[in-house]
């Protein structure tokens, strides 16, 4: 695998919403390619058997009763925490469209 | 000096009237102004507020919990009602972050009284084990200030060590807590997964955080632990598994408990130091009865693969949400939604936060989700089986925190994964989400602290602790103090 080409790292940085620099990318990709190193050596075990989870708690569909609770902390303390403007209880964002 | 205390004796004290709770908070502030421009542990001092709730607790004058009136740092990953909380992240300070609710934790610790007096450093986001990738830049060990405190609580271990405070809390995903502890010479516990309620804790990988405090004594460990554990109906993952006196268990008898030690967590290239301290630490153990004996663990050196395959991708989706809409950051004149995104999150986020995001953007992408993320995640249960057979045969298991104590301030800069592998003995118990305890077991020939851990089965953290509890009873190693 020839990853991670200057190529790859510019794609995977477009999925994860970052935009590098030259300079960021240059850095980037010999410290990339030596975590890959270490990480690849998962695929030498034998996990053939080995039924997949995500937990290790063993709770399953942990629900609470369906009864209703006031808003805690209030919308409007949420809403102040944002660097945009405010508009009808609102957050205004840039234009998806540009 | 007050600040010493432990939260034992200081409740002991603050009960009879010898001290009141405004002359130790004051203690508490008057250390950190005099040692924390050298160390700095402390990045945001709440000190009008916490003298605020001494006097108020001056003034009913009861002590009902043996938490009512302890000063304590929190990492600064922990929400709390109008204080700032920034994760040492540039992305939450471009409009500080204040949030406008408390985690559960600090919730339950304002119950019993407790005042909280800031907010301590962390690693960006957690991820780090030396502190060096906060925004506030590295906090120094008090034991020797070129060298780190360990991280990613490193600012926490530093506070409880240096008495900057009584106890601090601290995060511990693949050894944040335990680390820091080991380095700077104090206790700290990774409890169970689902113990300690993570709600209102910034998360780096969910499946695997936990939130442990960090202390001068495991008693004082134990009465944390008794005001923070607990089912929460506001964080799914915590198990509804009654929560014991941690006190009462401490003072059993270790007479015939079994004690394994793990071949494989004595590696080439580790300090002869770290080495002697722990074989020294498993002769205290057998001269108090318990019966040790050497156990394998073979799916350890798989441990650090698994977790930076794990944590990564967990970084990715979690990092997700500082988008700069909600909280934190912003850009003026974006282009477009997207521009904006991206703008805001490369601004904001520091270098070792892009690297695990682009590790977990890239094991999660098409065409290596299978052979990265779905892999680890199956090795995740052949670890946590290791760690179950071995609980078949012994009681506990003991090894070293770290391969060597402290290193130096920059000594792995540019070299991630020499950083990594500074975990490579805390990374396989999250995997099983059992507990496991760091106290100090010994100092090196240059001084610094020896961290020993001490592991359980899940939901055996009373285990842990009493089994801490013995050694520190039969051995000084944490009665030695920084001279700072």
């Amino acid at each position: 695998m020839s990853f991670p080409s200057t190529t790859e790292i510019y794609h995977v940085a477009k999925l994860a919403r970052l935009t590098l620099t030259d300079a960021e990318v240059e850095r980037l990709a010999p410290e990339l390619a030596s975590i890959i190193g270490v990480i690849d050596l998962l695929k030498e075990v034998d996990t053939k058997n080995v039924i997949l989870t995500a937990q290790n708690t063993g709770l399953t569909n942990v629900l609470r009763e369906d009864t209703l609770r006031s808003p805690s902390p209030s919308p409007d303390a949420l809403l102040s925490c944002s660097p945009l403007p405010l508009v009808q209880h609102q957050i205004q964002t840039p234009s998806a469209h540009g | 000096m007050l600040s010493a205390l432990t939260i034992t004796e200081a409740h002991e004290k603050l009960r009879k009237k010898e001290i009141s709770t405004e002359e130790l908070v004051r203690a508490c502030i008057d250390r950190i102004e005099a040692v924390d421009g050298i160390l700095n542990a402390v990045v945001h001092r709440n000190f009008e507020r916490a003298v605020e709730e001494a006097k108020m607790v001056d003034a009913t004058g009861e002590f009902s919990s043996p938490l009512t009136g302890i000063p304590y740092l929190t990492k600064d990953v922990f929400c709390e009602e109008g204080v700032p909380t920034t994760a040492c992240s540039n992305i939450l300070r471009g409009k500080t972050y204040i949030p406008p609710f408390d985690s559960t934790t600090t919730k339950r610790l304002k119950t019993c009284g407790a005042i909280s007096l800031g907010k301590v450093n962390t690693d960006e986001f957690t991820m780090g084990c030396s502190t060096e990738t906060s925004c506030h830049g590295v906090t120094r060990n008090p034991w020797d200030t070129t060298r780190v405190a360990g991280g990613s609580s490193g600012g926490s271990a530093v506070a409880v060590s240096s008495n900057e405070c009584l106890f601090a809390l601290g995060t511990d995903t693949g050894g944040s807590i335990r680390q820091p502890a080991g380095f700077c010479g104090c206790t700290g516990l990774r409890p169970t997964y689902g113990r300690t309620s993570r709600y209102g804790v910034m998360s780096m990988a969910s499946s695997l955080d936990t939130i442990g405090p960090l202390c001068k004594t495991v008693e004082d460990i134990a009465i944390v632990m008794e005001a923070i554990s607990g089912k929460d109906p506001l964080d799914a993952t915590t198990g509804n598994v009654p929560v014991p006196m941690y006190r009462q268990t401490l003072k059993s008898a270790m007479k015939g408990l079994r004690i394994g030690l793990p071949k494989e967590y004595f590696i080439d290239g580790m300090s002869d130091d770290v080495e002697r301290a722990v074989r020294e630490a498993a002769n205290v153990f057998a001269s108090l009865g318990a019966i040790v004996s050497e156990i394998s663990l073979p799916m350890t050196k798989y441990g650090v693969a698994t977790y930076y395959v794990l944590v990564p991708c967990e970084v990715s989706s979690n990092m997700a949400r500082y988008d700069g809409i909600r909280y934190g950051h912003t850009v003026e004149n974006p282009e477009s939604l997207l521009d904006y995104y991206e703008r805001v999150r490369s601004d904001g986020f520091g270098p070792e936060v892009k690297r695990r995001i682009m590790i977990g953007t890239f094991a999660l992408s098409a065409g290596y989700y299978d052979a990265y993320y779905r892999q680890a995640q199956k090795v995740r249960i052949l670890i946590a089986r290791d760690f179950e057979e071995a609980f078949q045969k012994v009681d506990a298991i003991i090894s070293p925190v770290s391969p060597t104590p402290a290193f130096t301030i920059g000594a792995h800069e540019g070299d991630p994964v020499a950083m990594y592998l500074e975990d490579i003995f805390m990374c396989p118990q999250p995997m099983a989400g059992i507990p496991a305890l760091s106290l100090p077991c010994g100092f090196s020939k240059s001084g610094l602290p020896i961290g020993l851990q001490i592991m359980g089965p899940q939901w055996e953290d009373g285990r842990v602790l009493k089994i801490g509890h013995a050694f520190e009873q039969a051995t000084e190693w944490h009665e030695r103090k920084v001279a700072i």
